[in-house]
């Protein structure tokens, strides 16, 4: 056990240090330029032999492979090349079969089906080498939930065989698009992180922008045009209710909760600029951060709150800034070439995510909170807006394709720049923002 | 109204004046049949004097920025004071300016810099002795193109501040 907790601290070392090649071995896990040879594993469920067109936790199975290939970290094993079938999770697995398809790790699990639309799903995860469960585990919720606990096994799944925490069960808020290029509807919406279960939550009457997650997954603050003059408003997912934070004289816009969700920061126009403040969602004081007559805006905080990063343009270009909570001992951080937009502070406090446009390109980049370390993740016609996954090595943003057709569509990558992956969504798709882990 | 002819005539022939020393004939002709006289609309135009189609076709209702500029250039200055010289001929009129950008910048900028461009074209009508309390700007980012191929010939139409009439005479 121990052994393999330094093995994959280790493993998580080098694909993030970006700085070798070596291979290691034991793991048969082959790192180069962040290019990782994924992890296999099998994934074996008993059968309900008296539902085989509707075999739950087969369906389930499905899920869980789906996100952990989609990871790119691990290798799910085609169950056709299986020697044995778990038949019941009352005795271990015969690991010699296991060892024989090349797979180290084995996940095993059984749904038992409960009263009122209930089921419960035990779960065991084998390291087939050293002979030893990692994970046993019993899971017991609603039916219509499942595709839930397949990203909660999936999560539990990847935490232990890679140190970090999953991100699977987690949601994307967005702006659903339809209708033509120059007349776009826009309407806020929500789905899975894998794409299912979209939900259209407003109608398309009133544009609406940029929303984002609050902390704890059950509000969105977003742009909206519903009276008129561009404001900030909250949306509670649950109870669909909307109200605005506060009103003022011009527009308020990029909007951005604090990590304890009890504050928000955005962008006030006045007069011909934008200043950051913070305002108090309890008393619904607001505090100023800039003063200046620039564009100042896209705030977003540190994970521990203590600083901001944010874009403006007072050097004549966008570009990045980090200041302290109180709007003081503000500092540039970006100085490639080319304009710097839309930062987002990593949930782990390591990287700041942007927007950077160069040459007529726009590009998706990483960089330390210090500004060095500058990495480009995508380059094209159009990539803008980056969240994180709460894990902070996986990103989503969205891609636009150029002229009367084109649109906008949302894609994950991780922080290597590997794995990139379009999201389906039922039509274009934009202003991605990745929920906290849900469970 | 007559005083406010006259002016209005003033500062048409102030501004062929000024165009006149820029030596650009072209501009000079814009501004003689699109000022804002009844007669000279009738000669291009039937539209109602006063109306909103009135002053999109004879007077102009938007103006155009440079790149991540919100600076009035010449020609942009040049409509902004026909549409001062058209609202000082009918003060009950009330405007908004829509601020737009193009596609090329990111969302949140744009937003920003299309509050921008209509700040700073209502600060021009201002200068020119239109009140304020006339005007409203409403910013649009991105959001809005009016065209919308993938290169110049369409982003230059999208970096705009249009003027949009509120009420009718």
């Amino acid at each position: 056990m121990k052994k393999y907790a330094i093995h994959y601290l280790l493993l998580i070392l080098i694909l993030f240090s970006f700085q070798t090649n070596k291979t290691f071995a034991a793991l048969e896990i082959d790192v180069t330029e962040g290019n990782i040879k994924p992890l296999p594993i099998a994934i074996s469920f008993v059968r309900d032999i008296q539902n085989k067109d509707e075999d739950l936790g087969i369906n389930i199975s499905k899920v869980i492979a789906s996100d952990l290939a989609g990871s790119g970290l691990f290798y799910p094993i085609n169950p056709k090349a299986f020697l044995e079938e778990i038949v019941s999770l009352d005795k271990k697995p015969n690991f010699n079969s296991w060892r024989v398809i090349n797979t180290e790790s084995l996940l095993t699990a059984q749904v038992y089906y409960e009263e009122n639309d209930r089921f419960r799903i035990q779960y065991e995860l084998w390291d087939v080498v050293a002979e030893k469960a990692l994970i046993e585990r019993e899971l017991f919720t609603s039916i219509n939930k499942w595709r839930s606990v397949a990203h909660v096994i999936a999560d539990a799944v990847y935490a232990r065989l890679t140190g970090e925490s999953g991100y699977f069960d987690t949601k994307i808020a967005f702006i659903a698009e339809s209708g033509s290029k120059i007349n776009r509807i826009k309407r806020l919406a929500i789905m899975d992180q894998d794409g299912y279960n979209p939900r259209l939550l407003t109608t398309g009457n009133d544009l609406v922008l940029t929303p984002r997650f609050s902390p704890n997954s059950e509000d969105l603050v977003y742009l909206s045009y519903r009276n008129g003059q561009p404001q900030v408003y909250i949306y509670n997912v649950d109870s669909n209710q909307t109200y605005v934070v506060g009103s003022f004289p011009g527009m308020s816009f990029a909007p951005r909760f604090s990590p304890d969700g009890m504050k928000i920061m955005m962008s006030l126009q006045e007069g011909v600029g934008s200043n950051i403040f913070e305002m108090n969602l309890s008393s619904f004081e607001k505090r100023r951060l800039t003063n200046t007559s620039d564009i100042n805006t896209a705030p977003s905080y540190s994970p521990d709150a203590k600083n901001i990063v944010f874009e403006s343009d007072k050097s004549g270009t966008q570009q990045l800034y980090v200041m302290d909570s109180q709007g003081n001992n503000v500092r540039r951080i970006s100085y490639g070439t080319g304009s710097y937009s839309t930062p987002v502070w990593s949930p782990r406090g390591d990287y700041i995510a942007f927007t950077k446009i160069s040459k007529g390109r726009f590009m998706i980049g990483i960089m330390f909170a210090d500004g060095s370390g500058e990495r480009i993740i995508t380059d094209g016609y159009h990539n803008e807006g980056p969240t994180w996954a709460p894990n902070g090595r996986v990103l989503m943003f969205f891609r636009e394709s150029p002229g009367e057709k084109g649109g906008a569509m949302i894609y994950s990558v991780d922080v290597t720049g590997y794995n990139e992956r379009l999201i389906d969504t039922p039509g274009f798709a934009s202003d991605p923002s990745w929920s906290a882990l849900l469970h | 109204m007559v005083y406010k002819k006259v002016l209005n005539f003033s500062m048409t022939f102030l501004l062929i004046f000024i165009l006149a020393g820029c030596g650009s004939r072209q501009k000079i002709e814009q501004v003689l049949f699109g000022g804002g006289t009844d007669n000279e609309a009738d000669i291009i135009s039937n539209a109602i004097p006063g109306s909103s189609q009135d002053f999109t076709v004879n007077v102009g209702d938007r103006v155009f920025f440079a790149t991540n500029s919100s600076s009035l250039d010449g020609d942009a200055k040049a409509i902004l004071e026909r549409q001062a010289s058209w609202l000082a001929l009918y003060p009950d009129i009330e405007i908004i300016v829509e601020g737009h950008a193009d596609e090329r910048g990111t969302r949140d900028y744009n937003l920003a810099l299309s509050a921008k461009r209509a700040q700073v074209s209502l600060s021009y009508l201002e200068s020119l002795g239109i009140q304020a309390d006339r005007i409203e700007t409403m910013p649009y980012g991105k959001e809005r193109p009016v065209a919308a191929c993938a290169s110049e010939a369409c982003w230059s139409q999208n970096r705009r501040a249009s003027s949009v009439v509120v009420t009718d005479q």
